[in-house]
């Protein structure tokens, strides 16, 4: 089993170096910094522009550019942005940001979207049922910036209900705070509350919709019946038999569900104002910067293959017929 | 089997008087679009204790759902009125909580598909010892320890280890031990069986019908089984209930059934069933029509429109159960019982009689010599194997199944071959290996004289043309989203024929098969799944071939339409010249259909030869197992047979035994002297003609008889 992980492991490795080369490939093909440095006014003089067509080595040929970074990336070092800062020092803060968003949101989206998915095929075609499947829809068909935009308004009415802003929905800390370590953490607490709903919300929708099915596939079968002939009563067949049996096929949902959410939750920061990475890749886009978006694809590219690594982790704990010896 | 570690209670002392389930004028009926489904209308019946009831009937006739509602296991949605007293207690209306403490204590089930009444995910141990742990304050090591000595009960081999396995690592004899372990964990007073054996081969099936005799001994309870197969019962029930449209149509005891049946649907039943036992050609029923749909049954017995008897009165009400015979205990759901009762046959013979079964006709061919007709279908020494592979990035050979291990058979012109094994065996492989036609990987398989291995793509679509297919699942092998007539007419397309001369066919093709031609333009959900047989019939017949391959073609039917399926290959035969080759794991079947029939066992023939000869006198160890453990509806002849109890499973073809394939479950084997042990251990026994056109695979070949 570990040797199976482990090989499944190198794979990922030489699959992230192929999808970093190809986005750094297209950006270097396609930026163009230089343009965007010309266009300054008063224009910056012939020799800084020629300096810095040196630093961002735009002289070599771009594989030679790839290897150049990527042996950077290698030792730690993962280049600087146009404007001459080290992105490894912007990095480390900014995944920080985005998981403690992305891992909160996920985490209450899984739990809650499977337990309304259960709940839903339970009572299937129940008011209930028809309740959450309304609820979902809605939320599916909802873009996030409406979404964000909605529940920004939502959380303003309840601060001015209460009087004072318990919920705050503008950056991912008040600049400036100063207080002991349980302080900051509340601080964090209340700017944290509406952008996590913001993903929850998304989430629970999508979850329970699969839920939802995987587990009337479940309600029909032989082994529910089983358990109940032996005595369990129904309620306890349906989790302890039912439920474990239908998460199964849920892992990869839950594994992938994660990597593409690093990404793909780039307007939830841009809307909350987090500096995350998705806010980055937008960022380094707008600057025409080659380094900060091959450093966002390859984060991305770890984060996915990762969520596959971890799919099969999850499947080969939760069923133990795909088990390798 | 040590039954001496384990406490039941004696079958002596019954702890309630009178009957341990009384069921009283049971309704169930659930909603559906067509409206309320009628599924059990007015059923009563009781079980004594340490008593087997029977209860027969086809897929519709609410056997299953009656005892779902005895289990409470029923849907919601499911309105249920009546009375089911168990053990004196009124069941219907109690709680789910309340049932659940009697559920898997006093009334334990057994499933019909082994396969998927196991939950994936727990080991088999840990679910044997849930169904004591939900009942009985003991420790969880006391609770494996007794699943372990239950699995031990039931006969699993190395019990201990076994019961860290997952259900998967099961095949379906041993998951339907385990569910039987689980059914008499609690010692309960009633277990109902729900087609237990329906899914497994016949080996096995003997095995588990031994084990439940078993399970009702050490536990005293009283059994229920349900069952489509009248065979299944014969031997095994003391009384017998065949249930029609949701009612009880007969009762009485399993002798009396069998003999003096008084129904025209039992009748029917009986006289649809293919005997193993009968050698002459017999004239097998079909019940034509199909079974009533229960959302708006008319006025009058549901059986009249499928009844050879029928009268104007059948149609004016439902007859009630009343005795017959003079017996209180016999009893049957007709008015013109006594008029049955004044035929002299017996049995199957009055079903013939009342229902006007004939034989078909010898096709002409079938007049000129065996070995001066054209050989149709030829196989020699086929061989196929399948790597077995290991490794996800880096794959790596770690072993080969030998699917099929050199074969060899032919089928000439008119007639037909019956191809048997239990599953696992390789007839799938070798019907895939002919019906591909490509070269095969060691071998020959010729047909019609011309060699797979020697033709080309043109040439081997023209040998298409002489053979087809009919496939076992007649809902699955039709395109849901073609009309009839298209289903048929594709071969056709294919092959070039003109659009006037298909619409010329179809039609005839119908009608060939039995059904309307008017009826051509309906889809094939349309249709019953007798009817869709037919229809794939047809499809096969459209391009004229001279042979036939059918997989398993009735075993998915019930069992009053089967007779009409057999019934139609028989006639086709004879009025078209077809050879068929037949593959099949029902015995019954192919000696009713097939002139020559040879036995499979991990890839090899190791019996061979003309049906009635193989049969009557069968040389092979394996194929005397396989016939002794087939149930024959006859319940006198079932109770005096001595059963062949094959052990264990089949071994995998990836590591067959050395020497002769079947000496480790063989019982031949088991009884010769060391030296001569060696030689079934050693030298793999050539097939040896035993008799004229019989041919078997054994070195100590010896005729037994064992039907």
């Amino acid at each position: 089993m570990a040797g199976f992980l482990l090989r499944r492991l190198v794979n990922y490795v030489v699959l992230a170096l192929v999808a970093t080369f190809l986005a750094f490939t297209l950006a270097s093909a396609t930026f163009d910094p230089i343009g965007v440095l010309q266009q300054r006014n008063p224009p910056p003089p012939a020799a800084s522009i020629e300096a810095k067509k040196r630093d961002l080595h735009l002289d070599q040929p771009i594989p030679q550019r790839f290897v150049t970074w990527m042996g950077g990336v290698v030792q730690g070092d993962f280049g600087r942005t146009i404007a001459d800062r080290p992105i490894t020092d912007e990095l480390g803060r900014r995944i920080g940001v985005s998981l403690r968003l992305f891992l909160i949101g996920i985490t209450i989206g899984i739990l809650f979207g499977v337990l309304l998915g259960v709940v839903s095929a339970i009572r299937q075609y129940k008011f209930s049922d028809y309740f959450a499947t309304l609820f979902s829809f809605i939320l599916l068909s909802t873009p996030v910036f409406v979404l964000g935009t909605l529940l920004k308004m939502g959380a303003q009415g309840i601060n001015d209900s209460i009087g004072t802003n318990v919920l705050i929905f503008v950056g991912e800390t008040t600049p400036g705070f100063q207080g002991n370590w349980f302080e900051h953490l509340g601080d964090r607490l209340q700017h944290l509350v509406v952008p996590t709903l913001t993903i929850a919300l998304g989430q629970i929708a999508y979850y329970s919709r699969y839920q939802r099915s995987s587990m009337l596939d479940v309600l029909g079968s032989d082994f529910l019946r089983t358990a109940q002939a032996k005595g369990l009563t129904r309620r306890k067949a349906l989790f302890k038999h039912g439920l474990r049996t239908a998460l199964i096929p849920m892992a990869t949902l839950f594994a992938f569900g994660f990597g593409l959410l690093v990404v793909g939750g780039t307007f939830t920061e841009r809307i909350f104002g987090w500096f995350g990475m998705g806010d980055w890749l937008v960022t380094g886009i707008s600057a025409q910067d080659t380094n900060i978006t091959a450093t966002v694809t390859l984060f991305v590219a770890v984060c996915v293959l990762f969520s596959g690594w971890l799919a099969d982790v999850l499947y080969a704990a939760l069923d133990p017929r795909i088990r390798v010896n | 089997m040590t039954t001496s570690e384990i406490q039941f209670d004696t079958p002596a002392d019954p702890v309630v008087e009178g009957p341990v389930l009384q069921v009283e004028d049971l309704h169930v009926s659930f909603p559906s679009e067509a409206g309320r489904v009628r599924a059990v209308r007015g059923l009563s019946y009781h079980v004594s204790p340490g008593e087997v009831l029977g209860i027969v009937g086809e897929s519709g006739s609410g056997k299953s759902v009656s005892s779902l509602a005895v289990m409470g296991l029923l849907p919601n949605s499911a309105r249920i009125t009546g009375s089911i007293k168990f053990q004196g207690r009124e069941l219907i209306g109690q709680s789910d909580t309340e049932l659940s403490r009697i559920r898997g204590r006093r009334i334990s089930m057994v499933f019909q598909d082994p396969l998927s009444a196991l939950t994936p995910v727990y080991t088999v141990g840990d679910q044997i010892a849930e169904a004591i742990l939900v009942h009985r304050k003991v420790s969880k090591s006391a609770a494996n320890k007794r699943a372990i000595e239950l699995l031990d009960l039931v006969g699993i081999p190395n019990a201990a280890e076994r019961a860290k396995a997952f259900p998967h690592e099961f095949s379906g004899g041993m998951r339907q031990r385990a569910v039987i372990a689980m059914a008499i964990a609690n010692d309960p007073d009633l277990i109902i069986a729900d087609e237990p054996t329906t899914a497994l081969d016949v080996t096995v099936q003997a095995q588990v019908l031994q084990l439940l005799e078993t399970a009702q001994e050490v536990t005293g309870a009283g059994i229920v089984i349900i069952t489509h197969d009248l065979g299944v019962v014969a031997g095994f029930a003391d009384r017998l209930m065949v249930m029609y449209a949701g009612r009880a149509v007969e009762k009485g005891k399993v002798d009396d059934i069998y003999q003096q049946p008084r129904m025209p649907y039992t009748l029917g039943l009986l006289g649809s069933i293919p005997r193993l036992d009968v050698s002459e050609k017999q004239a097998l029923v079909p019940i034509k029509g199909q079974p009533p749909s229960l959302t708006d049954l008319p006025p009058g017995c549901p059986f009249a429109p499928r009844c050879p008897m029928v009268v104007d009165a059948c149609h004016t009400a439902e007859p009630p159960l009343v005795d017959v015979d003079g017996s209180l205990e016999h009893a049957a759901a007709c008015i013109r019982t006594n008029e049955i009762a004044a035929t002299d046959a017996e049995g199957a013979e009055a079903a013939v009689e009342i229902f006007g079964a004939e034989v078909a006709d010898e096709p002409e061919v079938a007049k000129i010599p065996r070995e001066q007709r054209d050989v149709v279908l030829g196989l020699d020494e086929l061989v196929k194997e399948y790597p077995v592979n290991k490794g996800v990035v880096f794959k790596r050979r770690v072993g080969t199944v030998h699917a099929v291990a050199g074969i060899s058979f032919d089928v000439r012109e008119g007639e037909t071959l019956g191809l048997v094994g239990e599953s696992g065996c390789g007839k799938t492989t070798t019907l895939m290996e002919i019906l591909n036609l490509q070269k095969p990987q060691s071998g020959e398989i010729s047909v019609l004289g011309t060699k797979s291995s020697e033709v080309d793509a043109k040439r081997r679509f023209a040998i298409r043309r002489d053979m087809s297919v009919v496939f076992q699942d007649p809902m699955a092998s039709l395109d849901p989203r073609l009309t009839i007539h298209d289903c048929i007419a594709e071969p056709m397309q294919v092959h070039g024929y003109s659009k006037a001369d298909i619409n010329r066919r179809v039609p005839e093709l119908m009608s060939l098969v039995g059904l309307r031609p008017e009826q051509l333009s309906r889809y094939p959900g349309e249709f019953s799944g007798g009817q869709r047989q037919r229809i794939g019939i047809a499809r096969a017949l459209a391009l004229e071939p001279k042979l036939v391959v059918l997989d398993e073609p009735v075993s998915a039917l019930d069992v009053s339409i089967q007779a009409g399926v057999i019934n139609l290959l028989e006639e086709l035969k004879s009025k078209l010249g077809l050879a068929y080759l037949f593959v099949a794991h029902d015995l019954s079947v192919v000696r009713h259909i097939a002139d020559r029939v040879a036995v499979m066992y991990l890839g090899k023939i190791i019996e061979i030869g003309e049906v009635d000869s193989v049969f009557d006198a069968p040389r092979h160890p394996y194929t005397q197992a396989l016939l002794s453990a087939i149930p024959i509806p006859d319940p006198v002849k079932e109770r005096q047979r001595e059963r062949i109890i094959l052990t264990g499973d089949l071994p995998s073809p990836a590591n067959p035994p050395s020497g002769c394939r079947f000496r480790t479950r063989c019982f031949l084997h088991a009884q010769l002297p060391p030296e001569k042990q060696r030689t079934c251990i050693e030298v793999e026994p050539p097939r040896e003609v035993q008799a004229p056109d019989h041919e078997a695979a054994c070195h100590f070949a010896q005729v037994r008889q064992v039907l």
